[in-house]
């Protein structure tokens, strides 16, 4: 097998690589977090990651989505270097992330959780009124192309099933026209119907050419899903597969350490 | 004629199943409430349906309408505003000060609407920035400005004898005098702006879940200062009813009109933990709050009743809202 955690340097060139994070540091106060992870992610792939408790997925994440800014290291997109001071910066790179409580109000509609703080309008200066018709349209189609299960737009987020919001939430940070999706145990409190109904949002995702980077502790979903593997363990992405020349028993050997990368 | 009754029946079954439900009852309580008001004091009073009575109602209700559209902004993101009706009074003793010193009308209800501004900005600061409970900080500021109108007016009502402030509460179109009116094109314009705008959406979605709205970008901060100065700008226009129709800027509490107000709000089915937008509902709260004082002195019911019975029907409509559909 060929050792994926050589530097990324040479793989910046690499037309088929989205996004590398080299060398990235995180602390918080006396706790390593991170302690120079490198990962690569490739166009139109779902990326996992996985790894213990603890093992700095999650802190990973942020810092590619811009919530925590790494101490150090670069991370390059499209060959660029980027930085991002807040999820915003993130977003107008392309990186939409689907947060674990999946950000929805459920007091409101579906298409206006869709719109929500990107509010299509129509008029000028002060008279700007909601394009509630374009919102509707829009939110229906977006929501109808990626998910099976869909809601009516203008059902309350209340009603919906978790299976639902957790479409709804996929949905629209796809909608944005993302390059890279991030997505934290989307399916950790969902049933097996529903948890197979987000699957197969995720892979209509990846099939319309977004790439998908998937933290998840199901190693089942991780093979049918994911075409490429970083596990991670005390701060560190210690290894990198390729999800079909791999197996649960190596992956879970790599997590606890008991097998070298 | 078959086809059509049975077409009926469905139609007329779901409606009736429908008052069945305590749920039905519960979303739709001012309304009822109010339709029931006006059947019974018709009823018991002939003089309450008249041409006169209506229009003196709607004229009363006028400043309640708009402190209750004030308010349902606040409460929809959650918050609360114990100083809407002192503020309303700062406005009130603003004008008249501004008045007294020969400002004139246009100039005086600037000022009356500036100085309530600024109670909102204190408000809004010290909730949205400060991150100190609403309830305590207004509460606060309730305190500060009865204070502050005491002090600039000397605890003395002064006496406003502008013939534009004669004509705004005198004045009317039809049934519709001309301080409704105000109200009415508040409410239409509240309603708007709550239901048609990126900054209406901005308040539903800071009171349904903070978090997320913030999540998305939502500027929570902004949002709450906003919604502080709306309250406090519509008391200062409400001041300017309320110098109109004393003929005085009265350095007085006007509790009620705070308690009234909210409990307009709870009326007309706003859930005070916030999320839930309405204004109609509001607006029709205030009416009933209205009809309800106007009946019980058209019968002859003693003043000292008139907050027994506001009371009681604030808790009942508050009962009652348990029982709305999620």
């Amino acid at each position: 097998m060929t050792d994926t955690t050589t530097a990324p340097a040479s793989r910046a060139t690499d037309p088929g690589v989205l996004l590398s994070a080299s060398d990235i540091k995180k602390s918080f106060g006396g706790v390593h977090a991170l302690k120079g992870a490198s990962i690569t992610l490739r166009r139109g792939e779902i990326t996992a990651l996985i790894g213990d408790n603890g093992a700095g997925k999650s802190t990973l994440v942020r810092c590619l989505s811009g919530i925590h800014p790494p101490d150090s290291g670069t991370i390059t997109l499209d060959g660029d270097v980027v930085h991002f001071g807040t999820p915003n910066q993130a977003q107008k790179h392309g990186i939409e992330t689907v947060q674990q409580n999946l950000a929805l109000v459920e007091e409101l509609a579906v298409w206006q959780n869709f719109f929500l703080g990107r509010e299509l309008t129509r008029g000028f200066g002060p008279f700007r009124v909601l394009n509630r018709k374009l919102m509707k349209s829009t939110a229906q189609n977006l929501i109808t192309d990626l998910a099976v299960n869909v809601p009516p737009v203008t059902s309350k987020v209340r009603r919906l099933s978790g299976g639902q919001r957790q479409a709804l939430a996929i949905a629209r940070a796809a909608g944005w026209g993302g390059k890279l999706v991030i997505m934290d145990e989307p399916t950790a409190a969902l049933g097996v119907q529903e948890t197979e109904k987000v699957e197969q949002t995720i892979r209509t995702l990846r099939d319309a050419g977004v790439s998908v980077l998937l933290i998840s502790h199901n190693f089942d979903q991780v093979m049918r899903l994911s075409d490429h593997v970083w596990v991670m363990r005390a701060g560190l992405a210690v290894a990198g597969r390729r999800t079909a020349e791999t197996s649960g028993e190596e992956l879970v050997a790599l997590i606890t350490g008991a097998k070298d990368a | 004629m078959t086809t059509t009754a049975t077409e009926r029946r469905p139609a007329f079954q779901s409606l009736l199943g429908q008052t069945r439900q305590v749920s039905f009852w519960a979303e739709h309580a001012a309304p009822i409430g109010l339709v029931g008001l006006v059947i019974v004091f018709s009823i018991l009073s002939p003089s309450f349906l008249t041409f006169g009575n209506i229009r003196a109602m709607l004229v009363a209700a006028a400043i309640l309408v708009i402190l209750a559209v004030a308010q349902a902004f606040v409460i929809t993101t959650g918050g609360i505003d114990l100083s809407i009706s002192a503020t309303m009074t700062v406005g009130a003793v603003g004008f008249g000060v501004a008045w007294g010193a020969g400002l004139g009308f246009w100039l005086s209800a600037v000022v009356a609407i500036g100085s309530a501004l600024v109670i909102g900005i204190i408000n809004g600061l010290l909730i949205a920035k400060g991150k100190v409970t609403d309830f305590i900080v207004t509460l606060g500021t309730l305190s500060v400005a009865t204070g502050l109108a005491l002090i600039v007016s000397d605890g003395k009502p002064i006496s406003v004898n502008s013939p534009d402030l004669l004509r705004l509460t005198s004045g009317s179109i039809g049934i519709f005098g001309y301080p409704i009116l105000l109200a009415a094109v508040i409410g239409v314009i509240a309603w708007f702006v709550m239901f048609r705008t990126r900054f209406g959406l901005h308040v539903q979605a800071v009171g349904g879940s903070e978090e997320s709205a913030v999540a998305n970008g939502v500027s929570a901060v902004k949002v709450r200062i906003a919604v502080y100065l709306i309250s406090a700008g519509l008391a200062g226009v409400a001041a300017l009813l309320l110098v109109a129709r004393v003929g005085a800027a009265e350095p007085a509490i006007n509790t009620s009109y705070l308690l009234n107000a909210i409990a307009a709000v709870v009326l007309g089915g706003v859930s005070l933990t916030g999320g839930k937008a309405k204004i109609v509902g509001p607006i029709i709260g205030a009416l009933l709050l209205t009809a309800l004082t106007n009946g019980l002195t058209l019968l002859g019911v003693s003043q000292f009743y008139q907050p027994l019975a506001v009371g009681l029907v604030v808790v009942l409509a508050a009962l009652l809202t348990r029982f709305q559909k999620k």
